[in-house]
């Protein structure tokens, strides 16, 4: 309160403030704020057959989370997405910071071209995704066998796509061929603003550009490797489309490739017979969102507290 | 957070979409709302210009969307206000609820409603038979569609009983020219709807173990569907390779191809066949155990058409409605449509030989429907949804014919009480 100055410097600029903040604030309040609250609250009624929504409480979550029927598609899709998580965490980022550091190298020839190539996939849309690679490793027509052929590893062929064991493996391949654009360019972007005297340094001092990267590119890189990871997470639990798109809703065999996302359409929307259930979707919806809240909050207070920055 | 924006992004992009529909139709235009949206050639070009040769005053479109989302879409816009005013219904619950919501209109007091057979309307009324809500247009017929070269090829006859019919395709398989059945399990449906829908009436012996399901005085493990299931698993001896990883249209293929000698069909596969199909193929119904004194079909009333209830323009839609309650629509859509079979009483010609030929079984073998469609999918979990699972388990072999029936069994136990 002492500070007059800066008090009356403010009220000067309230009302731009104000005026810059509004669209933003407006437009994430209504598509973003309001829905999800509005999903959350829907997750507390119940409609019976023919009758009004009534107010059931935490019901509708007892009944996912309890039922044995719900419980077990909700469990089997939730560690589903887990496998689907982990593969990218261990496949996809790996391979996009591999690239990047690639990319990166001095004297690099065709640099653009791979570039462009690499994030192309990205710019496909997944029902075009998902179709070419279902084309690919289909049994009939799919160039995969012949693939194989040519080294000599026909007998490994299998369908794949249709097998319970490495159906959900195979869509988190397909997905990470087409995302890996993301973490390379992300990486590759902070890559680029390392300043060229801390890699000259280094190499002056005899390091090989592997142990440059190692020691001193990876370390500088790694918030943005954490925003990449966590980004990934998000992403990861949020999938729908590609399962809906090679599987459908009922996300077979055996729901051995159902995550949440399939799950929340099946039960919001219904599927064939089964009639749509507008508060059940929405409970398993508001369990995403909590699992998801987890896992941001878990990446805040644990690690991101704990990456070391370096002024460049 | 985008688990929240897919929903309601999906919604509204649905709402969005539709909503400019009735708002380009002006009064007294009926706007039809359909799956159906490989017909829309047909309903532009024949059945709405012959409505319109005898009622010049009715201006009609129909207003197709994908079979995967009319479900949610119809049931969106009819919740928003925003359907179109005539309905086309699902067999069974789906359209049961749309009416107990108040969203169809009765329609008892259609003259035209006479010249439907119970059996057609069960599907669309109340379970006490008090009402109809929606108009019956349709069935759809399963059986065997074969490629009649190879079979000429190979020296085989059409088979009269499940034993010919087996001892068929492991000739097929031996001479080695061609896949013997052409059908996959990965979208799950094919192997439930053309597989255990397809052969299971012979076992159980159609609508009579249809009813003693719903009465609870059958179970699925009983010897009927255990058997359903057994004969199922053998399938896979004849399926193409990879067949777990075969997708309806990849099944299509291979059969329009000429790649394969049998395909399990639904009768709407004859069109496109009789398009992409260079051979000549025909016909069979699923063959009976030898001894058997009846053959069953699965005879599976599919379509038909009501009027929203909130309407602005139902007197228009209720003079569409009774026109299509003559004999000149049924024998228009039979035969626009080879595959799909008017639900009424009128003599239809069927002009398609192998659509003529699906329909002829109706004289010889008793008609069915689907087991799973009639009160039995109501509750969770969803029976029509368990049995594409454990059809498609029975066939890739991760499920034991026997575990596959108490695994249904169970399902049904778990809400309905006559199976407790």
């Amino acid at each position: 309160m002492a500070h007059s100055g800066p008090m009356t410097d403010w009220r000067k600029a309230k009302l731009p403030v104000i005026a810059f903040l509004a669209p933003a604030t407006i437009i994430y309040t209504v598509f973003m704020i309001y829905p999800l609250l509005d999903s959350i609250r829907l997750s507390f009624y119940a409609t019976p057959s023919g009758g009004e929504a009534a107010f059931v409480g935490l019901d509708n979550y007892r009944t996912i989370l309890a039922d044995p029927d719900w419980s077990e598609t909700f469990w089997n899709s939730f560690w589903n997405n887990m496998k689907f998580f982990a593969v990218h965490m261990l496949i996809q980022n790996p391979i996009g910071i591999a690239l990047a550091g690639i990319l990166s190298l001095p004297r690099l020839r065709f640099r653009n071209t791979y570039r462009t190539m690499m994030i192309m996939p990205t710019m496909l849309s997944v029902v075009i995704v998902g179709f070419i690679w279902q084309l690919i490793l289909s049994p009939v027509w799919g160039v995969g066998a012949d693939l194989l052929d040519i080294i000599g590893l026909k007998s490994l062929f299998g369908p794949w796509l249709g097998k319970e064991g490495s159906a959900l493996i195979t869509l988190s391949f397909i997905s990470v061929w087409q995302w890996v654009g993301i973490p390379l360019m992300l990486i590759y972007a902070a890559l680029l603003a390392i300043p060229d005297d801390l890699v000259d340094a280094a190499i002056v001092d005899g390091a090989s550009h592997f142990e440059v990267f190692l020691h001193i590119k990876l370390p500088l890189v790694l918030p943005t490797v954490a925003m990449v990871s966590i980004l990934t997470f998000v992403g990861n639990f949020n999938a729908f489309d590609l399962i809906y798109a090679v599987k459908g809703a009922l996300a077979g065999p055996n729901f051995s490739t159902d995550i949440m996302g399939t799950l929340f359409y099946r039960t919001f929307f219904g599927y064939q017979l089964q009639l749509g259930n507008p508060h059940l979707g929405a409970t398993v919806a508001s369990l995403m969102f909590l699992i998801i809240l987890a896992g941001v909050l878990f990446y805040l207070f644990a690690i991101q507290r704990r990456l070391a920055r370096y002024q460049l | 957070m985008s688990n929240k924006v897919l929903a309601k992004g999906l919604a509204g992009a649905l709402a969005a979409s539709v909503a400019l529909v009735p708002m380009m139709a002006s009064a007294g235009d009926l706007v039809i709302e359909s799956w159906r949206n490989d017909d829309i050639d047909i309903w532009n070009e024949k059945i709405i210009p012959a409505f319109n040769e005898v009622h010049p005053d009715i201006n009609v479109s129909f207003k197709p969307t994908p079979p995967t989302e009319y479900n949610a879409s119809v049931n969106a816009k009819l919740a928003g206000g925003t359907a179109g005013d005539l309905i086309t219904c699902r067999p069974f619950d789906a359209s049961l609820e749309l009416y107990k919501q108040g969203n169809l209109a009765a329609l008892d007091d259609l003259n035209g409603m006479d010249n439907f057979s119970d059996v057609a309307k069960s599907a669309w009324q109340t379970d006490d038979g008090s009402a109809t809500f929606c108009l019956p247009m349709a069935s759809v017929i399963h059986g065997f569609i074969y490629n009649k070269e190879a079979f000429e090829e190979v020296g085989i006859e059409i088979p009269k009983t499940s034993e010919d019919f087996y001892a068929a395709l492991d000739k097929i398989k031996e001479d080695g020219n061609y896949i013997p059945m052409a059908m996959g399990t990965a979208d799950q449906w094919e192997a439930a709807t053309m597989g255990f829908q397809n052969i299971g009436p012979n076992h159980w012996d159609g609508e009579a173990g249809r009813k003693a399901l719903i009465d609870g005085s059958a179970k699925f493990t009983d010897a009927p569907y255990i058997d359903t299931f057994k004969e199922l698993a053998t399938w896979a001896n004849y399926l193409p390779d990879g067949f777990e990883a075969i997708s309806y249209p990849d099944a299509q293929n291979l059969f329009s191809l000429g790649r394969a000698a049998v395909y399990p069909a639904g009768s709407w596969d004859i069109s496109l066949f009789n398009n992409q199909a260079d051979f000549e193929f025909g016909a069979f119904p699923p063959p009976a155990p030898a001894g058997a004194k009846t053959c069953y079909i699965s005879d599976h009333t599919d379509i038909a058409l009501g009027l929203n209830a909130k309407s602005k323009n139902a007197v228009e839609a209720k003079v569409f409605l009774e026109w299509m309650t003559g004999s000149e629509f049924a024998t228009l859509y039979s035969n626009a449509l080879p595959g799909f079979f008017s639900l009424s009483k009128h003599t239809v010609e069927v002009t398609d030989p192998v659509a003529g030929e699906f329909v002829s079984w109706r004289q010889d073998c008793e008609s069915t429907i689907r087991n799973s469609y009639q009160i039995l999918s109501r509750g969770t979990p969803n029976l029509e949804n368990d049995l594409w699972n454990l059809s498609a388990q029975t066939i890739n072999g991760t499920l034991t014919p026997e575990e596959a029936a108490k695994e249904a069994e169970a399902g049904l136990a778990k809400w309905y009480a006559p199976h407790q």
